[in-house]
Protein backbone atom coordinates (compact mmCIF):
# COMPACT_ATOMS: atom_id res chain seq x y z
CA UNK A 1 0.00 0.00 0.00
CA UNK A 2 1.14 3.53 -0.74
CA UNK A 3 2.42 5.69 2.11
CA UNK A 4 2.08 9.43 1.83
CA UNK A 5 4.46 12.08 3.04
CA UNK A 6 4.12 15.82 3.31
CA UNK A 7 6.64 18.51 2.50
CA UNK A 8 5.45 21.70 4.21
CA UNK A 9 8.15 23.81 2.60
CA UNK A 10 7.36 22.91 -1.00
CA UNK A 11 4.69 25.58 -1.43
CA UNK A 12 2.44 22.91 -2.99
CA UNK A 13 -0.96 22.62 -1.28
CA UNK A 14 -1.06 19.51 0.96
CA UNK A 15 -4.05 17.95 -0.87
CA UNK A 16 -2.22 18.40 -4.17
CA UNK A 17 0.85 16.65 -2.78
CA UNK A 18 -1.27 13.57 -2.05
CA UNK A 19 -2.83 13.70 -5.54
CA UNK A 20 0.63 13.96 -7.10
CA UNK A 21 1.99 11.09 -5.03
CA UNK A 22 -0.83 8.81 -6.17
CA UNK A 23 -0.39 9.85 -9.81
CA UNK A 24 3.36 9.26 -9.61
CA UNK A 25 2.84 5.82 -8.08
CA UNK A 26 0.37 4.98 -10.86
CA UNK A 27 2.84 6.15 -13.51
CA UNK A 28 5.68 4.12 -12.03
CA UNK A 29 3.50 1.03 -11.73
CA UNK A 30 3.77 1.03 -7.92
CA UNK A 31 -0.02 1.09 -7.65
CA UNK A 32 -2.17 -1.26 -9.70
CA UNK A 33 -5.82 -1.47 -10.57
CA UNK A 34 -7.69 -2.85 -7.57
CA UNK A 35 -5.15 -1.68 -5.00
CA UNK A 36 -6.61 0.01 -1.94
CA UNK A 37 -5.52 3.48 -0.86
CA UNK A 38 -5.01 3.96 2.88
CA UNK A 39 -8.15 5.08 4.70
CA UNK A 40 -8.46 8.72 5.71
CA UNK A 41 -7.95 7.71 9.33
CA UNK A 42 -4.75 5.82 8.48
CA UNK A 43 -3.34 8.77 6.55
CA UNK A 44 -4.04 11.37 9.24
CA UNK A 45 -2.76 9.08 11.99
CA UNK A 46 0.49 8.75 10.06
CA UNK A 47 1.26 12.21 8.79
CA UNK A 48 -0.84 14.35 11.16
CA UNK A 49 -2.84 16.34 8.64
CA UNK A 50 -6.43 17.51 8.51
CA UNK A 51 -8.83 14.70 7.41
CA UNK A 52 -10.58 17.13 5.05
CA UNK A 53 -7.28 17.50 3.16
CA UNK A 54 -7.18 13.76 2.49
CA UNK A 55 -10.87 13.69 1.54
CA UNK A 56 -10.31 16.52 -0.91
CA UNK A 57 -7.36 14.70 -2.52
CA UNK A 58 -9.37 11.48 -2.84
CA UNK A 59 -12.32 13.40 -4.33
CA UNK A 60 -10.03 14.91 -6.93
CA UNK A 61 -8.60 11.48 -7.80
CA UNK A 62 -12.16 10.17 -8.06
CA UNK A 63 -13.10 13.03 -10.33
CA UNK A 64 -10.14 12.10 -12.57
CA UNK A 65 -11.56 8.55 -12.53
CA UNK A 66 -8.33 7.11 -11.17
CA UNK A 67 -9.91 5.76 -7.98
CA UNK A 68 -13.39 4.87 -6.76
CA UNK A 69 -14.76 4.92 -3.24
CA UNK A 70 -16.70 1.88 -2.05
CA UNK A 71 -18.71 3.16 0.90
CA UNK A 72 -17.79 1.48 4.15
CA UNK A 73 -14.90 -0.43 2.57
CA UNK A 74 -12.37 2.03 1.20
CA UNK A 75 -10.97 3.75 -1.85
CA UNK A 76 -9.61 1.63 -4.69
CA UNK A 77 -7.51 2.24 -7.78
CA UNK A 78 -9.65 1.82 -10.90
CA UNK A 79 -7.18 2.64 -13.61
CA UNK A 80 -3.47 2.80 -14.05
CA UNK A 81 -1.43 5.55 -15.67
CA UNK A 82 1.46 3.35 -16.69
CA UNK A 83 1.53 1.97 -20.22
CA UNK A 84 3.67 -0.27 -22.39
CA UNK A 85 6.59 2.08 -21.77
CA UNK A 86 6.84 0.66 -18.23
CA UNK A 87 8.97 -2.26 -19.44
CA UNK A 88 11.49 0.25 -20.74
CA UNK A 89 11.83 1.87 -17.27
CA UNK A 90 14.31 -0.70 -15.94
CA UNK A 91 16.99 -0.33 -18.62
CA UNK A 92 16.49 3.46 -18.74
CA UNK A 93 16.88 3.67 -14.98
CA UNK A 94 20.12 1.68 -15.20
CA UNK A 95 21.45 3.92 -17.91
CA UNK A 96 20.50 6.99 -15.91
CA UNK A 97 22.24 5.51 -12.86
CA UNK A 98 25.42 5.07 -14.86
CA UNK A 99 25.13 8.61 -16.19
CA UNK A 100 24.68 9.96 -12.63
CA UNK A 101 27.76 8.09 -11.45
CA UNK A 102 29.71 9.56 -14.36
CA UNK A 103 28.51 13.07 -13.52
CA UNK A 104 29.55 12.63 -9.89
CA UNK A 105 32.98 11.37 -10.91
CA UNK A 106 33.32 14.47 -13.08
CA UNK A 107 32.84 16.53 -9.92
CA UNK A 108 29.25 17.79 -10.39
CA UNK A 109 27.32 18.33 -7.16
CA UNK A 110 23.59 17.53 -6.78
CA UNK A 111 22.54 21.03 -7.70
CA UNK A 112 24.59 21.10 -10.90
CA UNK A 113 23.31 17.65 -11.90
CA UNK A 114 19.71 18.74 -11.44
CA UNK A 115 20.30 22.00 -13.28
CA UNK A 116 22.00 20.21 -16.16
CA UNK A 117 19.20 17.66 -16.43
CA UNK A 118 16.46 20.29 -16.34
CA UNK A 119 18.21 22.47 -18.85
CA UNK A 120 18.83 19.61 -21.29
CA UNK A 121 15.26 18.38 -20.80
CA UNK A 122 13.88 21.82 -21.55
CA UNK A 123 15.96 22.43 -24.68
CA UNK A 124 15.07 18.94 -25.99
CA UNK A 125 11.37 19.74 -25.50
CA UNK A 126 11.74 23.08 -27.22
CA UNK A 127 13.43 21.34 -30.15
CA UNK A 128 10.46 18.96 -30.40
CA UNK A 129 7.99 21.81 -30.47
CA UNK A 130 9.95 23.79 -33.07
CA UNK B 1 -24.38 23.73 9.35
CA UNK B 2 -24.59 25.62 12.63
CA UNK B 3 -21.85 27.63 14.28
CA UNK B 4 -19.73 25.98 16.96
CA UNK B 5 -18.72 29.37 18.31
CA UNK B 6 -20.77 32.48 17.70
CA UNK B 7 -19.49 35.68 19.28
CA UNK B 8 -20.85 39.19 18.87
CA UNK B 9 -19.09 42.27 20.19
CA UNK B 10 -17.42 40.05 22.75
CA UNK B 11 -15.03 41.73 25.19
CA UNK B 12 -13.25 40.95 28.43
CA UNK B 13 -11.67 43.48 30.70
CA UNK B 14 -9.31 42.84 33.61
CA UNK B 15 -9.31 45.97 35.76
CA UNK B 16 -8.65 48.73 33.25
CA UNK B 17 -7.05 46.55 30.61
CA UNK B 18 -9.07 44.97 27.81
CA UNK B 19 -7.79 41.45 27.07
CA UNK B 20 -10.27 41.04 24.23
CA UNK B 21 -12.32 43.70 22.43
CA UNK B 22 -15.12 43.76 19.86
CA UNK B 23 -14.67 40.14 18.97
CA UNK B 24 -17.25 39.10 16.40
CA UNK B 25 -16.85 35.60 15.04
CA UNK B 26 -18.89 32.82 13.56
CA UNK B 27 -17.00 29.56 13.34
CA UNK B 28 -18.85 26.89 11.32
CA UNK B 29 -18.80 23.30 12.55
CA UNK B 30 -16.71 20.54 10.99
CA UNK B 31 -13.45 22.44 10.98
CA UNK B 32 -10.12 22.28 12.70
CA UNK B 33 -9.67 25.92 13.61
CA UNK B 34 -6.27 27.42 14.30
CA UNK B 35 -6.24 30.43 16.60
CA UNK B 36 -2.93 32.26 16.20
CA UNK B 37 -1.43 35.41 17.58
CA UNK B 38 1.48 36.61 19.67
CA UNK B 39 1.62 35.97 23.40
CA UNK B 40 -0.80 38.19 25.28
CA UNK B 41 -3.03 38.73 22.23
CA UNK B 42 -6.11 37.39 24.00
CA UNK B 43 -6.13 33.79 22.72
CA UNK B 44 -6.49 32.18 26.15
CA UNK B 45 -9.09 34.77 27.15
CA UNK B 46 -11.21 33.92 24.10
CA UNK B 47 -10.93 30.18 24.75
CA UNK B 48 -11.68 30.56 28.45
CA UNK B 49 -14.78 32.58 27.56
CA UNK B 50 -15.80 29.82 25.15
CA UNK B 51 -15.69 27.15 27.86
CA UNK B 52 -17.35 29.33 30.49
CA UNK B 53 -14.36 29.67 32.80
CA UNK B 54 -14.64 33.43 32.27
CA UNK B 55 -17.74 35.51 31.71
CA UNK B 56 -17.80 38.38 29.21
CA UNK B 57 -17.54 42.04 30.20
CA UNK B 58 -19.21 43.04 26.94
CA UNK B 59 -21.08 41.30 24.12
CA UNK B 60 -22.23 37.69 23.89
CA UNK B 61 -20.81 34.29 23.11
CA UNK B 62 -22.68 31.11 22.24
CA UNK B 63 -21.02 27.72 21.96
CA UNK B 64 -22.93 24.97 20.13
CA UNK B 65 -25.94 27.26 20.22
CA UNK B 66 -25.95 27.84 23.98
CA UNK B 67 -24.29 30.04 26.54
CA UNK B 68 -21.04 28.36 27.69
CA UNK B 69 -21.43 26.21 30.82
CA UNK B 70 -25.14 27.09 31.03
CA UNK B 71 -26.11 23.46 31.71
CA UNK B 72 -24.44 20.11 32.42
CA UNK B 73 -25.50 19.01 28.91
CA UNK B 74 -23.77 21.98 27.35
CA UNK B 75 -20.61 21.27 29.37
CA UNK B 76 -20.73 17.64 28.26
CA UNK B 77 -20.66 18.64 24.61
CA UNK B 78 -17.44 20.64 24.93
CA UNK B 79 -14.05 19.09 25.67
CA UNK B 80 -11.33 21.40 26.94
CA UNK B 81 -7.60 20.97 27.37
CA UNK B 82 -6.18 23.99 29.21
CA UNK B 83 -2.80 25.55 28.57
CA UNK B 84 0.17 23.26 29.33
CA UNK B 85 -2.18 20.24 29.35
CA UNK B 86 -2.52 19.97 33.13
CA UNK B 87 -2.88 16.61 34.89
CA UNK B 88 -2.92 15.66 38.59
CA UNK B 89 0.66 14.62 39.28
CA UNK B 90 -0.15 12.54 42.38
CA UNK B 91 -2.90 10.56 40.64
CA UNK B 92 -2.25 7.52 38.48
CA UNK B 93 -3.34 7.21 34.86
CA UNK B 94 -6.15 4.86 35.96
CA UNK B 95 -7.24 7.38 38.63
CA UNK B 96 -7.56 10.00 35.92
CA UNK B 97 -9.86 7.74 33.93
CA UNK B 98 -11.97 6.98 37.03
CA UNK B 99 -12.19 10.69 37.74
CA UNK B 100 -13.25 11.34 34.16
CA UNK B 101 -15.92 8.64 34.40
CA UNK B 102 -17.34 10.16 37.61
CA UNK B 103 -17.37 13.73 36.37
CA UNK B 104 -18.74 13.20 32.85
CA UNK B 105 -22.21 11.79 32.18
CA UNK B 106 -21.26 11.04 28.55
CA UNK B 107 -17.95 9.32 29.43
CA UNK B 108 -16.94 6.43 27.15
CA UNK B 109 -14.68 4.16 29.17
CA UNK B 110 -13.94 1.82 26.26
CA UNK B 111 -12.57 4.72 24.23
CA UNK B 112 -10.49 5.95 27.16
CA UNK B 113 -8.96 2.55 27.91
CA UNK B 114 -8.29 1.76 24.25
CA UNK B 115 -6.49 5.04 23.88
CA UNK B 116 -4.32 4.55 26.99
CA UNK B 117 -3.49 1.12 25.64
CA UNK B 118 -2.66 2.51 22.19
CA UNK B 119 -0.39 5.11 23.79
CA UNK B 120 1.39 2.40 25.75
CA UNK B 121 0.81 4.14 29.09
CA UNK B 122 0.98 2.10 32.30
CA UNK B 123 -2.38 2.63 34.11
CA UNK B 124 -0.62 2.48 37.51
CA UNK B 125 1.93 5.14 36.66
CA UNK B 126 1.55 8.45 38.49
CA UNK B 127 0.85 11.30 36.06
CA UNK B 128 3.71 13.30 37.59
CA UNK B 129 6.15 10.65 36.41
CA UNK B 130 4.99 10.79 32.79
CA UNK B 131 6.90 12.70 30.13
CA UNK B 132 5.49 16.03 28.92
CA UNK B 133 4.24 14.36 25.75
CA UNK B 134 2.52 11.57 27.68
CA UNK B 135 0.87 14.05 30.06
CA UNK B 136 -0.45 15.95 27.04
CA UNK B 137 -1.80 12.70 25.58
CA UNK B 138 -3.46 11.85 28.90
CA UNK B 139 -5.12 15.28 29.04
CA UNK B 140 -6.32 14.83 25.45
CA UNK B 141 -7.64 11.35 26.26
CA UNK B 142 -9.74 12.77 29.11
CA UNK B 143 -11.19 15.46 26.85
CA UNK B 144 -11.90 13.03 24.00
CA UNK B 145 -13.42 10.22 26.12
CA UNK B 146 -16.35 12.42 27.07
CA UNK B 147 -17.29 12.31 23.39
CA UNK B 148 -17.57 16.06 22.85
CA UNK B 149 -18.92 17.77 19.73
CA UNK B 150 -16.35 20.50 20.13
CA UNK B 151 -12.81 20.15 21.40
CA UNK B 152 -11.03 23.30 22.60
CA UNK B 153 -7.28 23.14 23.12
CA UNK B 154 -5.21 26.02 24.48
CA UNK B 155 -1.60 25.81 23.26
CA UNK B 156 -1.58 22.03 23.58
CA UNK B 157 1.80 21.44 21.95
CA UNK B 158 3.75 24.58 22.91
CA UNK B 159 5.90 22.89 25.54
CA UNK B 160 6.44 19.61 23.69
CA UNK B 161 9.48 18.50 21.70
CA UNK B 162 8.95 18.05 17.93
CA UNK B 163 8.42 14.29 18.12
CA UNK B 164 5.87 14.50 20.97
CA UNK B 165 4.20 17.35 19.11
CA UNK B 166 3.83 15.27 15.96
CA UNK B 167 2.47 12.32 17.95
CA UNK B 168 -0.05 14.56 19.70
CA UNK B 169 -1.29 15.97 16.38
CA UNK B 170 -1.48 12.47 14.87
CA UNK B 171 -3.80 11.33 17.65
CA UNK B 172 -5.79 14.55 17.45
CA UNK B 173 -6.31 14.19 13.69
CA UNK B 174 -7.24 10.53 14.11
CA UNK B 175 -9.91 11.64 16.58
CA UNK B 176 -11.25 14.20 14.12
CA UNK B 177 -11.42 11.57 11.35
CA UNK B 178 -13.16 9.09 13.65
CA UNK B 179 -15.63 11.21 15.58
CA UNK B 180 -16.22 14.15 13.22
CA UNK B 181 -15.56 16.46 16.17
CA UNK B 182 -14.92 20.17 15.58
CA UNK B 183 -11.67 21.49 17.01
CA UNK B 184 -10.46 24.93 18.02
CA UNK B 185 -6.80 25.06 18.99
CA UNK B 186 -4.53 27.96 19.75
CA UNK B 187 -0.86 27.95 18.91
CA UNK B 188 1.89 30.17 17.69
CA UNK B 189 3.55 27.35 15.79
CA UNK B 190 2.26 28.14 12.33
CA UNK B 191 4.02 25.18 10.71
CA UNK B 192 1.92 22.79 12.82
CA UNK B 193 -1.26 24.69 12.08
CA UNK B 194 -0.53 24.53 8.36
CA UNK B 195 -0.79 20.76 8.51
CA UNK B 196 -3.85 20.37 10.65
CA UNK B 197 -6.05 23.45 10.32
CA UNK B 198 -8.55 24.28 7.62
CA UNK B 199 -9.84 27.44 9.27
CA UNK B 200 -7.73 30.28 10.63
CA UNK B 201 -8.25 33.09 13.10
CA UNK B 202 -5.50 35.67 13.64
CA UNK B 203 -5.84 37.51 16.92
CA UNK B 204 -3.50 40.43 17.63
CA UNK B 205 -3.66 43.07 20.35
CA UNK B 206 -7.03 41.80 21.65
CA UNK B 207 -8.72 42.03 18.23
CA UNK B 208 -9.55 39.55 15.48
CA UNK B 209 -7.51 40.63 12.44
CA UNK B 210 -8.44 37.83 10.07
CA UNK B 211 -10.77 34.83 10.09
CA UNK B 212 -11.88 32.34 7.46
CA UNK B 213 -11.31 29.00 5.75
CA UNK B 214 -7.58 28.60 5.04
CA UNK B 215 -8.04 27.80 1.36
CA UNK B 216 -10.20 30.86 0.82
CA UNK B 217 -7.73 33.10 2.65
CA UNK B 218 -4.78 31.78 0.64
CA UNK B 219 -6.70 32.29 -2.62
CA UNK B 220 -7.51 35.91 -1.74
CA UNK B 221 -4.00 37.02 -0.84
CA UNK B 222 -1.23 37.72 -3.32
CA UNK B 223 2.23 39.17 -3.27
CA UNK B 224 2.84 41.79 -5.96
CA UNK B 225 6.41 42.48 -6.99
CA UNK B 226 7.33 45.23 -9.40
CA UNK B 227 8.74 48.68 -9.96
CA UNK B 228 8.64 50.95 -6.95
CA UNK B 229 5.19 52.37 -6.43
CA UNK B 230 3.13 54.03 -3.72
CA UNK B 231 0.70 51.40 -2.33
CA UNK B 232 -1.95 54.15 -2.11
CA UNK B 233 -2.17 54.16 -5.92
CA UNK B 234 -3.45 50.57 -6.08
CA UNK B 235 -7.06 49.99 -7.20
CA UNK B 236 -9.62 50.27 -4.41
CA UNK B 237 -10.51 46.56 -4.59
CA UNK B 238 -6.96 45.65 -3.51
CA UNK B 239 -6.51 45.99 0.22
CA UNK B 240 -2.86 46.52 1.17
CA UNK B 241 -1.83 44.33 4.09
CA UNK B 242 1.91 44.84 4.03
CA UNK B 243 4.36 46.62 1.79
CA UNK B 244 8.10 47.03 1.64
CA UNK B 245 10.21 49.02 -0.75
CA UNK B 246 13.76 49.22 -1.96
CA UNK B 247 15.04 52.06 -4.10
CA UNK B 248 13.59 50.54 -7.25
CA UNK B 249 11.31 47.72 -6.20
CA UNK B 250 8.04 47.40 -4.29
CA UNK B 251 6.76 44.20 -2.69
CA UNK B 252 3.14 44.48 -1.63
CA UNK B 253 0.91 41.91 0.00
CA UNK B 254 -2.70 42.51 -0.96
CA UNK B 255 -6.09 40.99 -0.35
CA UNK B 256 -8.60 40.91 -3.16
CA UNK B 257 -11.34 38.69 -4.54
CA UNK B 258 -10.87 40.05 -8.07
CA UNK B 259 -8.26 39.10 -10.65
CA UNK B 260 -5.12 41.23 -10.78
CA UNK B 261 -5.02 42.88 -14.19
CA UNK B 262 -2.03 45.21 -13.97
CA UNK B 263 0.70 43.56 -16.11
CA UNK B 264 3.41 45.56 -14.34
CA UNK B 265 3.25 43.19 -11.36
CA UNK B 266 4.74 39.78 -10.92
CA UNK B 267 2.10 37.99 -8.83
CA UNK B 268 3.12 35.33 -6.33
CA UNK B 269 1.11 33.03 -4.09
CA UNK B 270 1.40 33.54 -0.33
CA UNK B 271 2.00 30.75 2.21
CA UNK B 272 0.11 30.51 5.48
CA UNK B 273 3.09 31.52 7.59
CA UNK B 274 3.73 34.66 5.52
CA UNK B 275 0.06 35.51 5.74
CA UNK B 276 -0.05 35.19 9.52
CA UNK B 277 3.15 37.19 9.95
CA UNK B 278 1.87 39.94 7.65
CA UNK B 279 -1.31 40.38 9.70
CA UNK B 280 0.63 40.30 12.95
CA UNK B 281 3.02 42.91 11.57
CA UNK B 282 0.17 45.10 10.34
CA UNK B 283 -1.55 45.04 13.72
CA UNK B 284 1.71 45.73 15.55
CA UNK B 285 2.50 48.77 13.41
CA UNK B 286 -1.04 50.13 13.85
CA UNK B 287 -0.62 49.74 17.60
CA UNK B 288 2.66 51.67 17.44
CA UNK B 289 1.01 54.49 15.50
CA UNK B 290 -1.85 54.67 17.99
CA UNK B 291 0.53 55.12 20.92
CA UNK B 292 1.45 58.75 21.66
CA UNK B 293 4.99 59.48 20.54
CA UNK B 294 7.28 60.60 23.30
CA UNK B 295 9.73 62.74 21.40
CA UNK B 296 11.87 59.81 20.38
CA UNK B 297 12.31 61.12 16.85
CA UNK B 298 15.95 61.36 15.97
Amino acid sequence: MIEFHLDTHSGVAPYLQIVQQVRRALKLGLLHEGDQLPTVKEVVARIAINPNTVLKAYRELEHDELVAARPGIGTFVTRTLSDQSLSAHGPLRQELGRWLAKAQRAGLDDESIEALFRDTFRSARERDIA
Amino acid sequence: MSAVIDAAGLGKRYGRKWALTECTLEIPSGHVVGLVGPNGAGKSTLLNLAVGLLSPTAGTINVLGEEPASSPEQLGRVGFVAQDTPTFSALSVADHLRLGAHLNPTWDHTVAEARIDQLGLDPNQKAGKLSGGQQAQLALTLAVAKRPQLLILDEPVASLDPLARREFLQILMETVAEDAVSVVLSSHLVADLERVCDYLIVLVASRVQLAGPVEELLAQHHRLIGERRDPATLPSNQEVIESSHTERQSTILIRTTDPILDPAWTVEEVGLEDLVLAYMGQAASLARQARPTLGLLT
